[in-house]
C-alpha cells in the first residue's frame, strides 16, 4: 500500500464503523420498542395550545449576517494555516505580507463593527 | 510476518485498531457521563446517581438500555430522511474526529489511528461540519422550538469557531507543523510543565477553553437548549436512540475539546516533572482533569443571554485572538524564547 492510502484508509474504516454503529443504534428501537403513533403524539410540540401553521417561518436576517461574516473570517483562517506552518521559511517578507493582509481584513472588520453588523439587542 | 504485510493483513490491523478505539471511547464516555452527573450533584449538595451498581457507576449503561427500548416518535410534519440523518451526522462526525488524536507517541511507535501530517486541519474541518447535525435536526422537526434552537446553535457554533481557528494558528506558528504529534513534541523541554505552550500562549488557553464551551453548546452557553425559553432546543422532537446519538455526539465533542486543549497547550502525554516517564497515563489524566473543569463550569456558572454571547464572540474573542496571532508572529520573528520552536 502506498503512503497516502496508508494514511487515510484508517479514517475511511473509522467512518464506516461510526456510520454502522449509528445505524445499528437507530434500528434497535425500531425492532425492540413499541411503535404506536397517534395524531396527538406525533403533532409538533407546542406550549399550551395546538400547533398551528408551518414552523419553517421567516427568521431574523442577522443569522444570515453572522454566517456571511463567518465565511470571511473562516477563509482568513484557512489562509493563515499554510502561512503559519511555513512561517520559518517565508522570512521577513512573508511576515509583512501577512500583516498587510490582516490589516486589510481588520479595516473591514472595523467597518462592520461601526455599521452595527455585530449588534444584537 | 508475510500476512501482516499484505494488504488484507494491514486492513485487518487497521480495523482492529479502529474498533478498539471506538469501544474504549464509548466505555470511557459512559463513565465520564457518570462523573459529570456526580460533580453536578456534589456541587448542588445532593446525592446524584447512586442506585445502579456501586456508587451508581453503571447508571449510563442502564440509561442506554432504557433509550434502546423506547419508542421513536416521528413528528407528523417532519422530513423523515433528514430527521434521522441529523443525529447520525452529529454522532459520526464527533466520532471520526478522534481518528487523528494521538494518545501516545515515542520514537518507535505512535498510538494514533491515522497519523496525518494535516492532523489539526482534519480535526478543525470535521468539527466545523458538526453544525450540520444541529441545524438539520432543528429544521427537519418542523416545530417552532427546534427551529429557533437550531438557528441559535448554528450561529453560536460558527461564531466561536473563528476564534478557535485563530488560536490554533498561534500554536502552529510556534510549532511549524500541522501534525499533532509534532505539536506535542515541540512542547518537550527541560523544565517539564513550564515548557508547555500554556505559558507562552497563556491568554489563549483561557480563550480556547471558553470557546470550546460555546462550540460544544455547554453551559454557560447552552442557549440552544435553554430549558426555560426553548425547552430543549433542536432536540425537542427527538426521542429514544436518535436523541441518544445527539447526546453521545455532544459529549464526544466535549471530550475531543478536552483532548485538544491537552495536546495544544498542556503537552499531551508528556510528564509535568522532568525525570518522571511520559505515558498514556498523563494524557488520560489531563483529559479527565479538563472534563472535570467542564463539569464544574456547568454546575457553577449562570447562563449567558444570547446577545451577550454573540457580543463576547465577535467583539471580544475575535479581536483578541486575531491580535494574538500578530503578537505571536512578531515574537517568533524576533526570536523571543518559547515562541519559535522549529
Amino acid at each position: 500500500m502506498d503512503g497516502l492510502l496508508r494514511e487515510y484508509l484508517p479514517i475511511l474504516v473509522f467512518l464506516g464503523i461510526a456510520i454502522g454503529l449509528g445505524l445499528v443504534l437507530i434500528v434497535i428501537p425500531a425492532l425492540l420498542a413499541p411503535y404506536r403513533p397517534d395524531p396527538e403524539k406525533t403533532s409538533a410540540y407546542e406550549c399550551g395550545f395546538n400547533a398551528f401553521d408551518d414552523a419553517r417561518m421567516k427568521f431574523d436576517v442577522r443569522f444570515y449576517l453572522v454566517s456571511i461574516l463567518f465565511i470571511i473570517f473562516d477563509l482568513e483562517v484557512a489562509f493563515l494555516f499554510p502561512w503559519a506552518v511555513a512561517f520559518k521559511d517565508v522570512g521577513l517578507f512573508g511576515f509583512w505580507s501577512m500583516m498587510v493582509f490582516l490589516a486589510v481584513l481588520t479595516i473591514g472588520f472595523a467597518y462592520e463593527w461601526k455599521k452595527g453588523a455585530l449588534e444584537w439587542e | 510476518m508475510d500476512f501482516l504485510d499484505s494488504n488484507l493483513g494491514i486492513f485487518l490491523i487497521i480495523l482492529g485498531q479502529c474498533l478498539l478505539v471506538t469501544v474504549l471511547l464509548l466505555v470511557s464516555l459512559a463513565f465520564l457521563l457518570w462523573m459529570d452527573r456526580k460533580v453536578w450533584g456534589a456541587v448542588q449538595l445532593r446525592r446524584s446517581v447512586n442506585v445502579v451498581g456501586p456508587f451508581g457507576l453503571l447508571q449510563s449503561f442502564a440509561d442506554f438500555v432504557k433509550f434502546a427500548l423506547k419508542e421513536i416518535i416521528i413528528p407528523s410534519g417532519a422530513d423523515k430522511p433528514v430527521f434521522f440523518l441529523a443525529p447520525l451526522i452529529s454522532f459520526v462526525l464527533a466520532t471520526i474526529a478522534w481518528a487523528a488524536i494521538p494518545f501516545y507517541a515515542d520514537e518507535e511507535s505512535a498510538w494514533v489511528i491515522a497519523n496525518l501530517n494535516v492532523g489539526i486541519l482534519y480535526i478543525f474541518s470535521v468539527s466545523s461540519l458538526e453544525v450540520y447535525g444541529v441545524i438539520m435536526g432543528g429544521w427537519a422537526s418542523n416545530s417552532k422550538y427546534p427551529f429557533l434552537g437550531g438557528l441559535r446553535s448554528a450561529a453560536q457554533m460558527i461564531s466561536y469557531e473563528v476564534s478557535i481557528g485563530f488560536i490554533i494558528v498561534g500554536v502552529l506558528i510556534s510549532t511549524g507543523s500541522l501534525n499533532l504529534i509534532e505539536i506535542v513534541n515541540a512542547q518537550r523541554g527541560e523544565w517539564g510543565f513550564l515548557s508547555w505552550y500554556w505559558l507562552p500562549h497563556l491568554p489563549m488557553v483561557v480563550l480556547f477553553f471558553v470557546s470550546a464551551l460555546a462550540e460544544t453548546n455547554r453551559p454557560p452557553f447552552d442557549l440552544p437548549e435553554a430549558e426555560s425559553e426553548l425547552v430543549a432546543g433542536y432536540q425537542v422532537e427527538y426521542s429514544s436512540t436518535p436523541y441518544l446519538l445527539f447526546m453521545i455526539g455532544e459529549y464526544m465533542a466535549i471530550v475531543l475539546m478536552c483532548a485538544l486543549t491537552t495536546i495544544l497547550f498542556f503537552g499531551g502525554w508528556l510528564s509535568p516533572v522532568p525525570g518522571i516517564p511520559d505515558g498514556l497515563f498523563w494524557f488520560v489524566a489531563k483529559v479527565v482533569f479538563f472534563f472535570f473543569i467542564f463539569a464544574m463550569v456547568k454546575a457553577i456558572v449562570p447562563r449567558y443571554r444570547y446577545d451577550q454571547l454573540m457580543r463576547l464572540g465577535w467583539k471580544v474573542f475575535l479581536p483578541m485572538s486575531l491580535g494574538w496571532v500578530v503578537i505571536v508572529a512578531a515574537f517568533a520573528q524576533l526570536g523571543v524564547p518559547g515562541y519559535a520552536r522549529w
